[in-house]
């Protein structure tokens, strides 16, 4: 509203407690691009009408609090309020309803996904007038998304300082995850890359503890990824964790990585938080450092389906902070992620336009202006009879991980690694020979074992082991 | 359980495609057919083996700007091979809207294998 036009003095304060819809839901509005768009699925408690609860939810996530209280007449609460401006009936669930929230640009600080969180998450989210509050979806607008730094290098700088193209990238996570000493941990790194690997990872539990410290792991796993480098011509990197309990200690232990010559460090986001993370991310494009990111905590936030933050939101709340891999789960492996929900949020992280889609669960057209994209990395009980899927839900730009599924080969990390790399070129060639790999996956296979020994009896093994569960949190679109 | 096989000492590699057999010339053919398909810029680079960890190999000519022809591909990877016998010689497929390379592999490997 122009400001010249409002009379002075217009409104007189009136203490008490008065209906949030009365100022907080507006079905006329009509959001602006500037303004950052979010969608809550509500369960309001019995008796609270939709739109209220929705106002609530648009009121306690922005400038409201209980009461009146004379100080808002000290500010114009008409141009900072969030604002519920429609609702929708959730499919097949008649207790929930989406609730959509517009907020004005000015309530966040720039490039700060933490302030953003602090008020869409925050205390709305025990309010007392909802039984359950879901954060579904947010719209960053290209205004605020043009404040925050992204992805340090992003899918086609990595490419290139990788020399990697036209597939995906493999990795595989050292196990057992806890209990090696620094020397045996950088044994199995060596075979793993050697056999053909792009790269191997730390556990996402494995940081500075007594059974190997951080500066002996980092040392003896440069050491193996340098003399495989040496020995295949091809590129590789270790992701070394530098997840710390300070922000201090965990830029001393990324200085050393880039000190040893390491591509790549990887940092756990949740857990460490988003101010860790986004400073992280900032080192490393100040240092050509890639960075890798793990997602520990996610599924405690973004499992249950009435309550939390979808993991859409998460990624996107990651793109924005900074990285350069995130883990998207696997579809087809032991944890938890419907197909095309999966599509829906690997769209997220790699595409610049990302438009709305409600059958993959996107609420909102989503414009990245020109920030990179990152890697979603697919890790999680997968093996080489999941590659041909793998290739065709993931595509080239992705990073595939198997961890048992490369250290758990009969003739060990090499040739668990070479088998994986055979299945993986086989699956590439087919598809770009125009052959539907999931269809003929097993034919597919089945020929590139003929020449690798090593593939061949990774088939054997795995052959048997399936992970078909239903999945817990499904999208509301399929359900009915 | 099959019985413990040694893996060999480590071979060099030249990335995508190099832990598959050589490709035949129908096979590298049908490669080219996805290249051009997708609208990217066949290009041929060659080098001398030991070389072959640095970003930049020699470029064969310039990149095939437009072709629609598979068998001008390979005609040139056939020269480009017989000019440098001893060289790996790579096809790439410049993606100009990614700024990125869509495929790249070696399709004369140096030493055959």
């Amino acid at each position: 509203m122009d400001r010249e036009e409002r009379p002075v003095a217009a409104k007189t304060y009136q203490a008490g407690v008065k209906d949030y819809a009365k100022t907080y839901w507006t079905p006329d509005y009509i959001p602006l691009d500037t303004d950052l768009l979010a969608v809550f699925k509500v369960v309001a408690q019995p008796g609270v009408p939709r739109e209220e609860a929705a106002a609530a939810v648009a009121a306690e996530s922005s400038t409201g609090t209980w009461t009146t209280v004379w100080t808002d007449l000290l500010t114009d609460l008409e141009y900072y309020k969030g604002r519920a401006y429609r609702i929708e009936p959730v499919p097949g669930d008649a207790n929930a309803f989406y609730a959509f929230v517009a907020y004005p640009l000015d309530l966040f600080e720039e490039g700060s996904v933490v302030n953003v969180l602090t008020s869409l998450v925050g205390n709305v989210f025990g309010f007392k007038a909802v039984r359950s509050l879901r954060l579904e979806d947010l719209r960053f607008p290209l205004a605020y998304v043009k404040t925050c730094g992204g992805p340090p290098h992003g899918i086609q700088v990595e490419r290139d300082r990788l020399n990697k193209y036209g597939r995906p990238l493999l990795g595989c996570t050292i196990k057992p995850k806890l209990g090696l000493s620094a020397k045996n941990y950088g044994r199995a790194v060596y075979e793993a890359l050697r056999g053909g690997l792009d790269f191997t990872k730390d556990d996402e539990n494995v940081n500075s503890q007594p059974f190997m410290r951080w500066q002996h792991r980092f040392e003896f796993v440069m050491e193996a990824v340098k003399k495989a480098e040496a020995e295949t011509g091809e590129r590789k990197g270790h992701y070394l964790n530098v997840t710390a309990p300070t922000p201090e200690e965990m830029y001393k232990r990324a200085e050393f990585a880039k000190q040893l010559g390491a591509p790549i460090i990887m940092h756990d986001f949740l857990t460490a938080g988003f101010t860790a993370n986004t400073g992280l991310a900032n080192w490393c494009r100040e240092n050509g450092m890639l960075l890798h990111i793990h997602r520990a905590m996610h599924a405690v936030i973004d499992r249950n389906p009435m309550h939390g933050i979808h993991f859409r939101v998460l990624a996107k709340c990651l793109r924005l902070s900074g990285g350069d891999h995130l883990h998207a789960g696997t579809v087809v492996g032991k944890l938890e992620g419907d197909r095309e929900a999966t599509l829906g949020w690997i769209d997220i992280m790699r595409e610049p336009f990302v438009q709305e889609n409600r059958r993959r669960g996107i609420f909102f057209d989503q414009d990245w202006g020109s920030m990179p994209g990152m890697f979603p990395v697919a890790s999680g009980g997968i093996h080489v009879w999941h590659i041909p899927a793998l290739v065709a839900i993931f595509g080239d730009d992705s990073v595939l991980q198997f961890g048992g599924g490369t250290l758990g080969h009969p003739w060990g990390n090499a040739a668990g690694a070479h088998a994986n790399r055979v299945a993986l070129e086989a699956c590439v060639e087919a598809r770009n020979q125009g052959r539907p790999v999931e269809r003929e996956g097993r034919e597919i296979l089945s020929e590139a074992a003929k020449h690798s020994p090593e593939l061949a009896v990774a088939m054997e093994i795995w052959k048997e082991v399936k992970f078909e569960f239903d999945v817990v949190d499904k999208l509301d679109m399929a359900k009915h | 359980m099959p019985e413990i096989m040694a893996y060999p000492p480590t071979r060099r590699r030249t990335e995508t495609f190099s832990y598959l057999p050589q490709m035949t010339p129908e096979k590298v053919a049908k490669q080219i057919a996805y290249i051009i398909a997708r609208g990217w810029n066949p290009a041929i680079e060659h080098t001398e083996p030991e070389k072959s960890f640095s970003n930049y190999w020699y470029l064969w000519k310039l990149p095939f700007f437009g072709t629609q022809s598979v068998e001008q591909v390979m005609a040139e990877l056939e020269a480009c091979h017989r000019a440098n016998p001893g060289h790996h010689v790579r096809l790439i497929a410049y993606d100009n809207f990614a700024q990125s390379q869509g495929l790249a592999f070696v399709v004369y490997r140096a030493g055959g294998r």
